[in-house]
């Protein structure tokens, strides 16, 4: 998977992709991407008609279910050639890289290509591209960083993200054993596998105990209600916090 | 085997709950990870060797045809006597057949991912031959009844306390012993025994020249060159995919099947065999027979996407690297093929009726892909699984095309579609989410779900909701 992105210079304005995960559970995750993005001086654009990304039927062998959902999402970002900015690296993997492979045999390749390479992940964004700074206002806390998958694999946005942890001078970060394994999240993975998962994210935690961090940080929110869930139900106590949520929390004090 | 019945929940169930299990995988698994990275330190260098590695393989699968008529021609020439096998069965046959004709009862077995795929031991065992294992990690299950776990380190299960209790328990006259050199030396008496007497001695092939008519076949211990030269007959297997266009193509394939492998730069043996013993020479076996087996490959070239299965070493990296095989080992997969290989491979040779649960058991999460010398797509061929499974219509070329086909699926799925593709739905599914959500009735994915985690909650405003509060623009 390319990791090197063109990313486009003198941004004035983004539109932004909330993902279906963000719009029920997580919206202030969610608007404190919105916020982050504004703050660095651009104006975002949220299409009311937007959803889901499509991965779930995508993963699930459920194709032209996928299709007509990210159809929809095309045309929902279509009115002008913003560049695309998603608080998940998941979904933007989803974006960036599966919808070309969807679309491989049909009319519309040329133009999804085109909406594709348009999609970024928020931390990559924020970092690389509008290369924004910050001042921590917070107190002295540990933390320790998840990546998604996709996030890591798909997107390259790992780096991007613990350099903007790093720009916050109270905050330390601690790396968890086993960072590049999966959490057993994968969507339907967890339905469809429970043992499997609970397996895969009972030693999540375990080692995000061991670094004694107060907060598990992530820039998906599919891993953190999986690593979240798991540890409440536990009785761990980590909080389980997106990136986006955390850095607007410390730069506002 | 193939068509039996594979209840892989009750698998992972038992394998979730084996402790000692969890713990050997970990520990071997983890080995084996940090191994390679310490043998490939140069992340664009390797980077290249893969771009090469896969362009071989694409290379010589974009003519596969011509090349195996052209290795066939070359052996030929060089005295090695060709089979063909359509099927598993055919290739049993062949080799019984060679066995019958030389009145042998023995088989001395080098390491053989397609005679495990042949159940070849068990077929022979039916008609009265005895089928010796001489792969250490082979040799140990075989005394303990069961099958490979691992494509690359079969016995990778065991530590090497239950090795020395399997040793004792089917050695005659072995006492109990956990001291590494002591089963090396024990195993390596008995094996000697078994090549001095083995009456044909069989082989897998790692990669077949068609250039040379040249049988390459890579090991450790050397058993592998005792089999393929102390008895008078070598019989070497090797499904079609195996042949690469001419030696050239081999260096990086070699040297990325063994840093993938087992992490090291070069295996102590590397054979080449391109003829049976000619006269004035002094060792080798007077006959070597090439079983070529197809089993459901030539269908799986045919596809653009399927092929690239074919592009596969057997190196076994994805094993390493796979967080589900790390945790429920390769029994559970109750197949030849373990693992994210296994995933692909497995429905394709046995079917998705009977082995398609396998592609469930991933979470996508890609480190397969990323591992991969030869960058076989082993998530974009898994999700193609999951897709044949469901799919009666198109154009499925999968044995089992459509067989998890259920009214309940389609439904939630349709359901699914028509919430997130009309905007006025997905508001009123959404806000009736974000009221009742924590009313939903714990059954079903949700049950599964909280079995270890709490309930997923639901926001009372909507992301959609929020933004328009707050006057982002929104055309």
């Amino acid at each position: 998977m390319a990791h090197t992105f063109t990313y486009p210079r003198d941004v004035k304005t983004v539109y932004y992709f909330g993902t279906c995960l963000v719009d029920m559970s997580f919206p202030q995750a969610g608007m404190a991407g919105i916020h982050l993005l504004r703050r660095a001086g651009v104006e975002v654009v949220f299409p009311q008609e937007q959803s889901c990304c499509g991965q779930p039927a995508y993963n699930s062998g459920f194709l032209e279910e996928a299709k007509a959902v990210a159809r929809a999402q095309i045309k929902a970002f279509s009115r002008a050639d913003w560049p695309i900015v998603v608080p998940s690296g998941s979904c933007a993997g989803m974006m960036r890289h599966h919808y070309p492979e969807m679309f491989a045999n049909d009319p519309e390749y040329f133009d999804v290509r085109k909406f594709s390479e348009r999609v970024f992940e928020l931390g990559d964004f924020l970092h690389n591209a509008l290369h924004v700074r910050y001042e921590d206002k917070g107190k002295p806390v540990k933390v320790t960083w998840h990546s998604s998958c996709h996030a890591m694999r798909e997107m390259g946005a790992t780096a991007a993200a613990k350099a903007l942890i790093g720009q916050l001078s109270n905050v330390e970060l601690v790396e968890i054993e086993r960072e590049y394994e999966c959490c057993g999240f994968g969507g339907t993975f967890s339905i469809k596998q429970p043992e499997i998962s609970a397996a895969m994210v009972a030693d999540k935690i375990e080692d995000i105990r061991a670094t004694g961090a107060s907060a598990i940080l992530s820039g998906d929110c599919g891993c953190l209600m999986n690593i979240g869930g798991a540890m409440e139900h536990k009785g761990v106590p980590v909080a389980p916090r997106h990136l986006a949520e955390f850095i607007w929390e410390r730069i506002n004090g | 085997m193939g068509s039996q019945h594979l209840d892989f929940t009750a698998n992972v169930t038992e394998a979730l709950a084996d402790r000692q299990l969890r713990a050997n995988f970990k520990s071997a698994l983890t080995g084996l990870m940090k191994k390679r990275v310490a043998v490939l330190p140069d992340a664009a260098e390797r980077e290249r060797m893969r771009d090469d590695a896969e362009a071989a393989k694409r290379k010589a699968l974009a003519k596969l045809p011509e090349l195996l008529e052209r290795l066939e021609r070359k052996c030929t020439e060089n005295g090695i006597i060709v089979h063909w096998a359509e099927t598993t069965a055919e290739a049993n046959e062949i080799i019984l057949g060679i066995m019958r004709s030389h009145d042998a009862t023995k088989l001395v077995k080098g390491k053989s991912m397609v005679s495990e795929e042949m159940h070849l031991n068990h077929f022979l065992e039916t008609h009265g031959i005895e089928a010796l294992e001489t792969d250490l990690g082979e040799f140990i299950i075989q005394l303990n009844h069961e099958p490979p776990s691992h494509i690359i380190v079969p016995a990778v299960h065991k530590n090497r306390q239950q090795v020395g209790r399997i040793f004792a328990d089917n050695l005659q006259g072995i006492p109990y012993t956990d001291v590494v050199e002591e089963l090396n030396a024990i195993a390596r008496k008995t094996l000697r025994e078994k090549f001095r007497t083995g009456h044909v001695g069989l082989s897998g092939v790692n990669f077949a020249v068609a250039e040379t008519g040249t049988l390459v076949l890579v090991e450790n211990e050397g058993n592998g060159r005792m089999c393929t030269t102390v008895p008078p007959v070598h019989v070497a297997v090797m499904g079609l995919e195996k042949v690469v266009e001419s030696l050239s193509d081999l260096p990086p394939l070699l040297r990325l099947l063994t840093a993938s492998a087992t992490g090291q730069l070069v295996t102590t043996y590397v054979n080449c065999i391109t003829s049976p013993r000619k006269d004035g020479e002094r060792d080798g076996p007077k006959e070597i027979h090439l079983v070529i087996l197809d089993n459901g490959r030539s269908k799986m070239l045919a596809d653009a996407q399927l092929r690239r299965t074919l592009q596969c070493i057997r190196c076994g990296t994805c094993l390493n690297h796979c967080p589900v095989y790390i945790r429920i080992g390769g029994h559970a997969y109750g197949s030849v093929y373990p693992g994210p290989i296994g995933k692909i491979l497995t429905p394709q040779i046995d079917g998705l009726a009977d082995k398609g649960v396998l592609a469930t058991a991933s979470s996508l999460c890609n480190a397969c892909e990323e591992v991969c010398p030869v960058r076989i797509p082993i998530p974009g061929i898994i999700r193609r699984m999951r897709t044949e499974a469901y799919d009666e219509k198109g154009d499925g070329v999968v044995k089992g095309h459509g067989a998890k086909k259920n009214l309940l699926e389609t439904l939630v799925w349709k359901g699914w579609e028509l919430t997130y593709r009309i905007p006025a739905l997905n508001r009123f599914v959404v806000s009736m989410l974000g009221r009742f959500g924590d009313k939903l009735p714990n059954v079903g994915p949700l049950k599964a779900w909280t079995s270890v985690r709490t309930a997923p909650r639901f926001a009372p405003k909507s992301l959609h909701q929020l933004a328009k509060e707050e006057g982002i623009r929104h055309e």
